[in-house]
């Protein structure tokens, strides 16, 4: 793939000059409340006729203080908030948020646990490039690519619902373990899923996306940044890697199951390839995130089959976990268990110090950074959001371009408000 | 990977030898979590350090992975207020160091680095916007989250979680008034 317009910062300036000087320049304001900007985004566009000359963003519509918020919630109080950040995928969150936690309280989980996990993220992945995919076809005018990645997405949300009730606001894990096992049949439903629903409507999608040449024209050379300037603006994830930029914490700073030696018996790690394209345009992110849901299908398929047994919960007798709602109701040990783990002078007193844990979500990295007092709850809980990191640079990646062009380079970029403006 | 944060380290104390780093695990002990390396930096010394991680060959820092700010007034044992952490990260070498650089009321600044790292644009703002350190050279400090015109930055800790009736005092533009 190579792109026709090779627009970096040096090439392309911030501002740029129309084309008949002294011409009129329109300001246009797009958003907050725009269909195509999905969420609450707010951008003041100059423009000359129909070319951007500038891009100012505004941002903060849903500032929520998240974070502010974090310091009087206790560590698994907080995940409820977490899933409120991406709500496209709200379980990756909450995995990456008790993966800063457990690192602070230096827990190892279970290697059910840590599968049930790796099998949730990469749901939580599908879910999230299906809805960006899907978007991308909606916003240049393709309603029917919209429905099809939808109706796959669906499935996924019945899967989540059937392992924690909820099927957006999901709140499924707990530190050193998760609210509650799987239900015995739900291997089977991951499987069939993989294989009956999701091939399917990749297939179908790629026949109405892929070749479609309305499509590859609006999204081809579109929003071009090359290489070393994604790592210079701090783009990671699929950005990135449509940039060339191999870098996946998958990888590279491996965790739950993509780690060798993973359940203690020396299991190797999943089997996966990272898809990197070297284009840098809008055909090129949308390209790696299908290829990504290819690989996540793949990497849900070795795992469905073996699922090791045991307790999904870390040291679920001693004091760590929240005891299930049957201790509680049916035994004293298990009320005062219970009590001792949510009272406001009570609960998990982790070291003093300070940690830093990062997962790949389907945005890129997100990190959270935990200062502890050794209180029960976070002295800081600094959320390292993907979306708010990866969108600074989207001035530079329209300007020059059609406004029309604006979208496609929008909905290609999947920024999601909640987790921009926590 | 740790192994090559502490050369990193060392290569620190040679070339600044005037600067105290206090180089030391962000958390100390655990048998599961990797050790994650953190050095002291002042503001005065701040961007000759930054210039050196991001340029020399064997830190190669190219990218900012995140800029944040904790606020220690009420933490134990702290001498300072305000620590600007950055979390920096190589892309071709794969390891990671974080930075700490702390600054004090009434008048808390750091010098930006956004001549370094261009992704610390939005990153400082948002620093600036909720805990109120500037950035000097910052080319466009303004308020990112919340809205032009508030004063107060609320993830300070001397900040009421409820807010300080933002809510109730907010000018309401009326049909007559507007």
């Amino acid at each position: 793939m190579t792109s026709t317009q090779q627009t970096s910062f040096e090439a392309a300036p911030a501002t740029y000059a129309p084309e008949t000087p002294g011409g009129d320049v329109w300001v246009l304001n797009l958003g907050p409340q725009h269909p195509a900007t999905h969420t609450t985004l707010r951008h003041v566009l100059e423009l000359d006729g129909e070319v951007v000359l500038s891009c100012t963003v505004h941002i903060g519509y849903l500032h929520s203080g998240f974070e502010k918020l974090g310091e009087h919630l206790n560590y698994n109080q907080y995940v409820v908030v977490t899933d409120r950040m991406n709500y496209v995928s709200p379980m990756a969150n909450n995995i990456a948020w008790h993966h800063a936690c457990e690192r602070l309280f230096d827990i190892e989980l279970t290697p059910r646990c840590k599968v049930v996990r790796t099998i949730m993220a990469e749901l939580a992945r599908i879910q999230d490039h299906l809805v960006c995919v899907g978007c991308s076809g909606l916003d240049l005018g393709g309603f029917t690519a919209f429905i099809y990645p939808f109706n796959a997405r669906e499935t996924i949300n019945d899967l989540f619902e059937e392992i924690c009730g909820h099927r957006f606001t999901t709140s499924y894990t707990r530190i050193g373990g998760l609210m509650q096992d799987m239900p015995a049949d739900w291997p089977e439903k991951v499987k069939r899923c993989c294989t009956k629903v999701l091939p399917p409507a990749l297939v179908d999608l790629e026949k109405l996306l892929t070749r479609n040449r309305i499509f590859v024209e609006r999204t081809k050379g579109i929003g071009y940044i090359n290489h070393d300037d994604a790592i210079a603006w701090g783009l990671t994830g699929p950005l990135a890697r449509a940039s060339g930029v191999r870098r996946d914490l998958r990888k590279d700073e491996p965790y739950l199951c993509y780690a060798d030696n993973w359940d203690g018996k020396g299991s190797s790690a999943v089997d996966f390839k990272i898809p990197v394209s070297r284009g840098g345009d809008c055909l090129a992110r949308y390209l790696v995130r299908l290829a990504e849901i290819r690989e996540s299908i793949n990497i849900i398929m070795q795992l469905a089959d073996n699922i090791p047994e045991g307790p999904v919960d870390v040291l679920a007798d001693e004091k760590i976990h929240l005891p299930s709602k049957g201790r509680v109701y049916s035994s004293i040990e298990g009320l005062i268990h219970h009590f001792e783990q949510i009272m406001t002078n009570r609960g998990l007193k982790p070291p003093i110090g300070e940690v830093y844990g990062a997962n790949e979500t389907a945005n890129g990295e997100l990190g959270f950074y935990l200062v502890s007092d050794g209180g029960n709850t976070p002295y800081r809980a600094r959320t390292r959001p993907p979306c708010f990191v990866n969108y600074q640079c989207f001035p530079n990646l329209v300007v020059g371009h059609k406004i029309s062009d604006v979208i496609a380079v929008l909905s290609g970029m999947n920024i999601i408000a909640g987790e921009l403006d926590r | 990977m740790s192994n090559e944060v502490h050369s990193i380290i060392d290569l620190l104390m040679e070339d600044f030898p005037a600067i105290d780093f206090a180089a030391g695990p962000l958390l100390a002990g655990g048998a599961h979590r990797p050790q994650q390396m953190c050095v002291r930096i002042p503001p005065d010394h701040l961007l000759e350090v930054m210039c050196f991680l991001h340029d020399d060959g064997r830190c190669a820092f190219e990218q900012l992975c995140d800029l944040t700010c904790v606020d220690y007034l009420d933490f134990p044992n702290a001498a300072d207020r305000y620590g600007v952490v950055y979390s920096l990260l190589s892309v071709s070498q794969g390891h990671r160091l974080w930075a700490k650089c702390f600054v004090n009321d009434p008048a808390p600044e750091v010098p930006s680095v956004t001549s370094i790292w261009k992704g610390a644009d939005w990153l400082e703002r948002e620093v600036y916007d909720l805990f109120g350190v500037r950035f000097t050279g910052h080319p466009d400090l303004r308020r990112i989250v919340t809205w032009e015109g508030f004063e107060a930055h609320p993830l300070r800790k001397d900040y009421p979680l409820r807010g300080q009736g933002e809510r109730v005092n907010f000018e309401r533009v009326t049909r007559d008034s507007a």
